[in-house]
C-alpha cells in the first residue's frame, strides 16, 4: 500500500503552508483535487491583516488591537486564545511571505502597503492591488517547488480512515490514472476549503463544496458552528463574482435606486466599512423595501467607484475593473457596479482546537474547512488569508510534535476497508437510480438560498430542513452515466454530493436550533444576541450508533475580552 | 424554435481508449442571458452527457483551469460569452501543443516541467531582515504584468514554436523567469541566465506575438523574452570587454 508520513489534502494556502513546514523532515504527500495553483485561495482579492503599523494612520496599531477587532467582529463567539495566537503570528507570517517573494503593494518608503478594511480600528490590511490571494498562493506554490514538495494533483479524497479513535490515512480517486488508491499515513491534514457551494448564489469556486468537511464528519469528526455562513455584501449581479471589500476600503460608496447613500440609515459612523454581516443585511433590507434596481438578472444596488478616478482604480483595483468588463460589460471608471449580497465564506467547519487538532488522533484541519474558531459568528475581511497561512503553519508544528512524541501505527486494513466502501458507493451510483446528480444538487442549493439565507425565521428553517432531508432521501436514487474512474467529473460530483447534503443538514439544523441573532446568523424571530443561552459553539456529530446527526454545544474560550454590545 | 438553439461541437477523445479516434460530438442547447462557454459546457454535462470532461473551478478568470479553443480562439471558457463568438455553431477544442487526457482535459505536465526549470521562486543570498525587504513602488510596478500571469497555459497552446519544437520552454516559463530577474529582491547568480541562453530558451522565440494575443490577463511574455535576450547580450559584451581589458 502507498505510504507517506503525512498526507495533506488540499493545495491552497493552508495545505501548502503546512507542506512547506514539514517537507524537510518527513515524507509528505500533498493531494489536491485540482492543481494547487487553481485552488480557491487564488481568488481572494482584498488583503491579509497584520498589525505592521506601516500606514501613517496606523502607527499605533498592535496585534492586541487586531485581536480585539477580530473578537468583536466575531460577535464574541471566537475562541479568544486562538484569535490572540493568530493576530500575534500575523506579523511573522506576512514578513515570511514577503521574504519568500510575495510582491505586496508598497508605500513610498518601500514598506508593505496597508489599507483600511471593514470592522478594523486601523488600516492594517496588507495587499497586492486587488489580487492578494493570487500573489500569496503563487508565492507559497513557488516555495513548495523550491523545496521539492511532492504534489499529487487531481486526486479526490473520498474517505478518511478512522478506527479506534486514530486516523490511518485516506482513500483517493486518482483522476489522471483512473485508480482508487488507498494511502496509509501517520498524520493527515485536511485543508479542503469551505462549503459555499451548498448555496446557489455564491462567490466561491465550483470546487468549494464542503466535501472535505463532510468526509471528516462521516468518519466521526464533528462539524462546528455550521450555521454561521458569511454573505458578502458586494458580488457582481449575474455571476456573483466577488467585488472586493477593497472597493469600499479605497472609498467606494453604495447607492439605492433613489440615489441615497443608504448606509447612513444603518451605520452612520462606519458607513460602507461596517462589517460584512451588517452591510449585507442593510443591502438586503433595501432590496426587500423596494429601493433596489432590478433587471432580468435580479435585484441589486450600485457600488460606485467613479469618484476615485481612473488612476486610483487602475492602480489599486485593476482586477475588479477587469472582472466588471469581462463579466458585466461595464467599466467602473465610468459606471457604477451592480452588486447584490450572496454566500461568500464558511465560518463553520471541522471542529479543531487552536493547534489544529481534532478529536481523532493524527487528524488535523486548517483553513476554511476548519473551525478553530477564530472568526466566530462573523469573519472580518482580511482575516481569511491570514487564518489559512497561520493555521497551516501551526498544523505543521503540531504534526511535527505528534510524529516526534507519539508512535502512531496506522493500519492498512482500516484504509483497505474504506477503499472497499468507496468502490461500493461507485458501484451503487453507476448501477441503478432515476435521479440526475446535477438536478439533486441544484435543488439542494436553491433550498439553502431560499430558506437558510441572510434573514432567517423558524418557519423557513423548518421548511428548509424538511427539504434537505427529502433531498437526502433522493440521493439514494442518484445515478451517474458511467462507472469510469478516469476524469469522470460527474462521478466525483455525485460522490461529493453526499457530503454536501450532510453539510447542508448541519447548517440548517444548527440555524433552526439557534434562537438568537449573532454575527452572520440573523433570526427575524429572535433579533437579539442572547449570551446567557447561546454564547456557545454548535457541534454537529454523527451518532456512531444511529448514524444520525446529533447536536451538542460548547462554551467558547474567553481570555481578556468580556462580551459587549457590538456597535460600529 | 430550433433556430434559437446553439449547437456546440465538442471534441471528444479518451486517451485510455486509443482505438477510438478523436471526434466531434454535437450538443444543442438553449441560450440564456450572459451564458459563457463554461456555463454552456456545464449544462451539457449536467443535462445532456455526463461523460463530458473539462476542467473548471473559479469561473471568474482567476484560477486558469478552463483554457481551451473556442471557434478557433484561445481563451478561458469562463470569460468567453457565447454571444460574443457571433455564431450559432460553436466548436470547442482542447488546448493545442499538449496531449489530450480526455475530451477538453490536456496533460499539462510539460508546461509545469518548463515552469519548474526556470527556478520560479525568489532566490536570496542575503540574510532576511527582521521586517520586510524594502522595495520601492516603482520597483514593484516593474514586475506587475508578469505577476499577473495565472499559468492558464493559453500562451503555451498558442505558441507556434512549440508546435514544431516541443523542447522549447515556452512563453509562460520565460515570462516567469523575467518576473524574478526583474524583482529588486532577487539575488540569483547572473550565470543562471545561461540555462535559457539557447534555442530551447530565449532564442527559440519567433516573436510572432501569438502568446500576447492569447493571454487573458494582458501579460506580454514576449516583452520578458526580449528583455532576457538583451540582458544576455549585454552580459556577453561585458565579459568580452572585461577580457579585452585584461589583455591590455
Amino acid at each position: 500500500m502507498v505510504y507517506h508520513d503525512v498526507i495533506i489534502v488540499g493545495g491552497g494556502l493552508a495545505g501548502l503552508r503546512a507542506a512547506v513546514g514539514l517537507c524537510d523532515t518527513y515524507d509528505v504527500a500533498l493531494l489536491s483535487k485540482v492543481h494547487p495553483i487553481r485552488s480557491h485561495s487564488i481568488a481572494a482579492q482584498g488583503g491579509i491583516n497584520a498589525a505592521l503599523g506601516n500606514n501613517p494612520e496606523g502607527k499605533d496599531d498592535t496585534w492586541e488591537k487586531h485581536t480585539f477587532d477580530t473578537i468583536k467582529g466575531s460577535d464574541y463567539l471566537a475562541d479568544q486564545d486562538a484569535v490572540e495566537l493568530m493576530c500575534k503570528e500575523a506579523i511573522n507570517v506576512v514578513y515570511e511571505m514577503e521574504h519568500w517573494g510575495c510582491p505586496f503593494s508598497r508605500f513610498p518608503e518601500g514598506t508593505i502597503a496597508q489599507r483600511p478594511f471593514g470592522g478594523a480600528g486601523f488600516p492594517r490590511t496588507c495587499f497586492s492591488a486587488d489580487l492578494t490571494g493570487h500573489v500569496l498562493l503563487n508565492t507559497l506554490y513557488e516555495r513548495a517547488v523550491a523545496k521539492g514538495v511532492h504534489i499529487y494533483p487531481e486526486q479526490v479524497v473520498t474517505a478518511l480512515a478512522v478506527e479506534g479513535g486514530a486516523c490511518h490515512g485516506v482513500v483517493a480517486i486518482d483522476q489522471v490514472r483512473g485508480d482508487i488508491v488507498p494511502i496509509l499515513a501517520k498524520a493527515t491534514l485536511f485543508a479542503t476549503g469551505g462549503y459555499g457551494r451548498i448555496y446557489y448564489h455564491s462567490t466561491n469556486a465550483l470546487i468549494n463544496n464542503g466535501s472535505g468537511i463532510g468526509t471528516a464528519y462521516a468518519a466521526g469528526v464533528p462539524m462546528k458552528d455550521m450555521e454561521f455562513v458569511q454573505f458578502h455584501p458586494t458580488t457582481l449581479l449575474g455571476t456573483n463574482i466577488l467585488i472586493s471589500e477593497a472597493c469600499r476600503g479605497e472609498g467606494g460608496c453604495l447607492f439605492n435606486n433613489k440615489g441615497e447613500r443608504f448606509m447612513e440609515r444603518y451605520v452612520p459612523k462606519a458607513m460602507e466599512l461596517a462589517p460584512r454581516d451588517i452591510v449585507s443585511r442593510s443591502i438586503q433590507t433595501e432590496i426587500e423595501s423596494g429601493r433596489a434596481f432590478e433587471n432580468e438578472l435580479g435585484r441589486y444596488v450600485h457600488l460606485d467607484l467613479r469618484h476615485l478616478g481612473e488612476k486610483q482604480i487602475l492602480e489599486r483595483l485593476p482586477g475588479i475593473r477587469r472582472i466588471c468588463i469581462d463579466f458585466a460589460g461595464i467599466d467602473p471608471v465610468h459606471e457604477p457596479i451592480p452588486v447584490m449580497p450572496c454566500q461568500h465564506y464558511s465560518m463553520g467547519g471541522i471542529d479543531t482546537n487552536l493547534r489544529g487538532e481534532t478529536v481523532v488522533e493524527g487528524f488535523y484541519a486548517a483553513g476554511e474547512c476548519a473551525c478553530v474558531s477564530v472568526h466566530g459568528a462573523n469573519r472580518l475581511g482580511g482575516n481569511s488569508l491570514l487564518d489559512t497561512i497561520v493555521f497551516g503553519k501551526v498544523c505543521s508544528g503540531s504534526i511535527d510534535r505528534f510524529l516526534r512524541e507519539s508512535r502512531p501505527t496506522p493500519s492498512e486494513k482500516a484504509v483497505e476497508r474504506r477503499k472497499e466502501e468507496t468502490e461500493r458507493k461507485i458501484r451503487r451510483l453507476s448501477a441503478e437510480g432515476s435521479e440526475r446528480p446535477a438536478q439533486v444538487l441544484e435543488d439542494l442549493r436553491k433550498t439553502m438560498d431560499a430558506y437558510v439565507g441572510i434573514f432567517r425565521t423558524r418557519g423557513e428553517l423548518e421548511e428548509g430542513l424538511r427539504r434537505v432531508l427529502e433531498i437526502r432521501e433522493r440521493y439514494s436514487r442518484v445515478r451517474v452515466s458511467s462507472p469510469a474512474i478516469h476524469m469522470n467529473y460527474e462521478l466525483i460530483n455525485a460522490l461529493e454530493l453526499e457530503s454536501m447534503i450532510d453539510v447542508a443538514h448541519a447548517t440548517t439544523l444548527g440555524a433552526l436550533l439557534r434562537e438568537e441573532s449573532r454575527g452572520a446568523h440573523f433570526r427575524r424571530d429572535f433579533t437579539q444576541r442572547n449570551d446567557r443561552d447561546w454564547l456557545r459553539h454548535t457541534l454537529a456529530a454523527r451518532d456512531s450508533a444511529t448514524g444520525e446527526l446529533s447536536i451538542s454545544y460548547r462554551k467558547p474560550t474567553i481570555t481578556r475580552y468580556q462580551p459587549m454590545e457590538r456597535t460600529y | 424554435m430550433k433556430n434559437d438553439l446553439y449547437t456546440f461541437k465538442v471534441l471528444r477523445y479518451d486517451a485510455r481508449e486509443q482505438e477510438r479516434k478523436p471526434y466531434f460530438a454535437s450538443y444543442r442547447i438553449r441560450p440564456l442571458p450572459g451564458m459563457t462557454v463554461l456555463t454552456a459546457l456545464m449544462r451539457i454535462r449536467d443535462e445532456l452527457d455526463g461523460t463530458l470532461a473539462f476542467r473548471s473551478s473559479c469561473r471568474a478568470a482567476t484560477c486558469g483551469s478552463c483554457a481551451m479553443v473556442m471557434n478557433g480562439k484561445l481563451d478561458l471558457a469562463c470569460r468567453t460569452q457565447v454571444a460574443s463568438l457571433g455564431s450559432r455553431t460553436i466548436t470547442v477544442e482542447p488546448l493545442p501543443n499538449l496531449e489530450i487526457l480526455k475530451d477538453l482535459v490536456v496533460d499539462l505536465t510539460p508546461f509545469w516541467t518548463m515552469y519548474e526549470r526556470v527556478k520560479p521562486y525568489l532566490v536570496r543570498r542575503s540574510p532576511d531582515p527582521e521586517k520586510e525587504i524594502l522595495q520601492s513602488e516603482d520597483e514593484r510596478k516593474r514586475i506587475d504584468q508578469y505577476v499577473n500571469c495565472i499559468l492558464c497555459a493559453c500562451c503555451y497552446g498558442a505558441c507556434e514554436v512549440l508546435r514544431r519544437e516541443p523542447d522549447y520552454m515556452g512563453p509562460a516559463a520565460l515570462a516567469k523567469l523575467q518576473r524574478f530577474v526583474l524583482d529588486s529582491r532577487d539575488e540569483r547568480a547572473e550565470a543562471f541566465l545561461e540555462s535559457v541562453n539557447d534555442s530551447r530558451g530565449v532564442w527559440g522565440c519567433d516573436t510572432l506575438l501569438r502568446c500576447i494575443d492569447a493571454c487573458p490577463k494582458d501579460v506580454r511574455p514576449t516583452d520578458g523574452i526580449e528583455a532576457l535576450r538583451r540582458r544576455l547580450v549585454k552580459d556577453k559584451l561585458k565579459r568580452i570587454f572585461r577580457m579585452n581589458g585584461r589583455e591590455d
